[in-house]
């Protein structure tokens, strides 16, 4: 067979003599077959296979439409405390839905970074840096806590103790006749400069902005 | 299935002895009838399968000496998986994975007012935890027997790749029962899988449906467990057993190879 391979190397099966060959055929049936029955066969496969795929990874690449949500009314907060409100990130499935957010009105003389000019309110997410545990602010020490690993945050969200990588997460924050409204949530490197939202657990200071990329569906405003 | 080697025959207690003279002319027993049609149905599957021969050559294998309980973590393992997947199969059968309540609510249907539904969930519950012990206990024979060298590796990557899907029934088997433990153990899951750079970020989208913990997250977590992962898990323990079939079990490490001097060159 090898032979016979290497003596006529012509493109053309009449050729290379093989039994019941054609004029003018260079691929074999039998090899047709094969090949034509394998790509019918993978197109079958890709068929059910790439959509169900895309359906699964689709939820990646949604972008989440902005909304904002009434808080409560100007004279519910102050310059300085913070007071707790309930908002849904997620809706339709009740509780689990829900987080806190901190929110208390713009005092220049505590929010003196630049990032903060123009900010109404001051609304800070509950939500750990480190690893998304619903940290809680402590009146009498002046600092969130988080209960699950002991993550410590100061007035301003920054971390002062524990294993959080960035300052907590803050809200875009608007009044709008009188009432108070939080907006999209967005993250902060330690020196308080906004980046679009991140999940927790990934640093943004140096090189974390380039190795934790924003999602591509979610932007800060 | 390939062509199966010779396999070995019955074992001597399993072989119908042979009739004693003058008691075969005796007219039939039911009992010697029952056993008798029961022969002629498996013969029947066998003529058309050929399934017997592959029954023995998985079933009757030679076995090293001194081989002993430590040998029975596997087949340990594989029997905590069943009872996984029994159990599991019946709890499904009340269970709603509905975020807004519903899935809590018949956990405590199933935990509270169900007949043996505490019991069942208990065995699905604690049987979690006994298979995860057993696969470490077995792959620890494995590494310090020495049974994962030639040629057993491909089987040890096997082994490796059932730990990990082992591991991922266990994180998403946690967040069914819907409870503030379950959601908020998932919630740092998720982002512990989130800290990894680069690709992170898109795995705990991928895990939760979405840039946030939502609507979809608990039924993509309850299809995860109970659809894609145990079929998986089926088919690896399948081919798992199938080479421990094919190359058979190792000595213990502290059993030298017999040496029959005859054998043995006259100054190697």
């Amino acid at each position: 067979m090898s032979d016979k391979h290497d003596k006529h190397k012509s493109k053309y099966t009449l050729d290379r003599q093989y039994p019941g060959a054609f004029e003018g055929e260079t691929v074999t049936r039998r090899r047709f077959m094969t090949v034509g029955g394998q790509a019918a066969g993978g197109i079958a496969a890709a068929a059910f296979l790439l959509p169900a795929l895309g359906f699964a990874v689709g939820p990646i690449f949604k972008s989440t439409p902005h909304h904002w949500e009434n808080v409560g009314p100007e004279d519910l907060f102050n310059e300085d405390n913070y007071v707790p409100v309930v908002i849904t990130l997620a809706p339709n499935i009740g509780e689990a839905g829900k987080s806190t957010a901190y929110v208390r009105k713009f005092n220049a003389a505590i929010d003196t970074d630049p990032y903060d000019k123009g900010t109404p309110y001051i609304a800070i997410s509950s939500r750990c840096a480190h690893l998304g545990c619903p940290v809680r602010w402590v009146d009498a020490a002046e600092r969130f806590i988080c209960p699950c690993h002991g993550g410590v945050y100061d007035l301003l969200g920054r971390r002062v103790g524990g294993p959080p990588v960035r300052p907590l997460d803050r809200f875009y924050t608007r009044v709008s006749g009188g009432i108070v409204e939080l907006g999209p949530r967005f993250s902060v490197n330690s020196e308080l400069r906004r980046f679009s939202p991140r999940d927790p657990a990934e640093p943004l200071d140096g090189i974390g902005q380039y190795a934790y990329p924003s999602r591509p569906g979610a932007q800060k405003l | 299935m390939p062509k199966l080697p010779k396999a070995p025959p019955l074992p001597s207690s399993l072989q119908a002895p042979p009739p004693r003279p003058g008691e075969s002319n005796g007219k039939p027993t039911a009992l010697g009838r029952a056993a008798e049609a029961g022969t002629t149905v498996v013969d029947w599957v066998d003529e058309r399968t050929s399934l017997s021969g592959g029954a023995r050559w998985l079933m009757f294998r030679k076995v090293p000496k001194g081989t002993n309980w430590f040998y029975t973590l596997g087949s340990a393992t594989m029997f905590a998986f069943l009872s996984q997947a029994v159990t599991g199969v019946f709890l499904a059968m009340y269970y709603r994975p509905d975020p807004s309540g519903g899935a809590y609510e018949s956990i405590r249907h199933v935990t509270n007012e169900v007949f043996l539904g505490q019991f069942v969930r208990g065995m699905h519950k604690w049987g979690s935890s006994v298979m995860v012990i057993l696969v470490f206990l077995h792959m620890g024979r494995t590494f310090f027997f020495g049974a994962y060298k030639y040629p057993r590796e491909l089987n040890w990557v096997i082994g490796v790749v059932l730990l990990i899907l082992t591991m991922l029934m266990s994180f998403t088997g946690y967040l069914l029962p819907f409870d503030q433990r379950a959601y908020w153990a998932t919630i740092v899951g998720v982002n512990i899988n989130g800290s990894g750079p680069l690709l992170g970020p898109y795995l705990s989208d991928f895990l939760r449906g979405g840039s946030e913990f939502g609507a979809t997250t608990l039924s993509r977590f309850y299809a995860i467990h109970m659809l894609l992962v145990p079929g998986l898990l089926a088919a690896l323990i399948g081919a798992h057993l199938y080479l421990v079939a094919k190359l058979g079990t190792t000595a213990p490490p502290w059993l030298k190879a017999e040496q029959n001097p005859e054998l043995r060159e006259a100054d190697a």
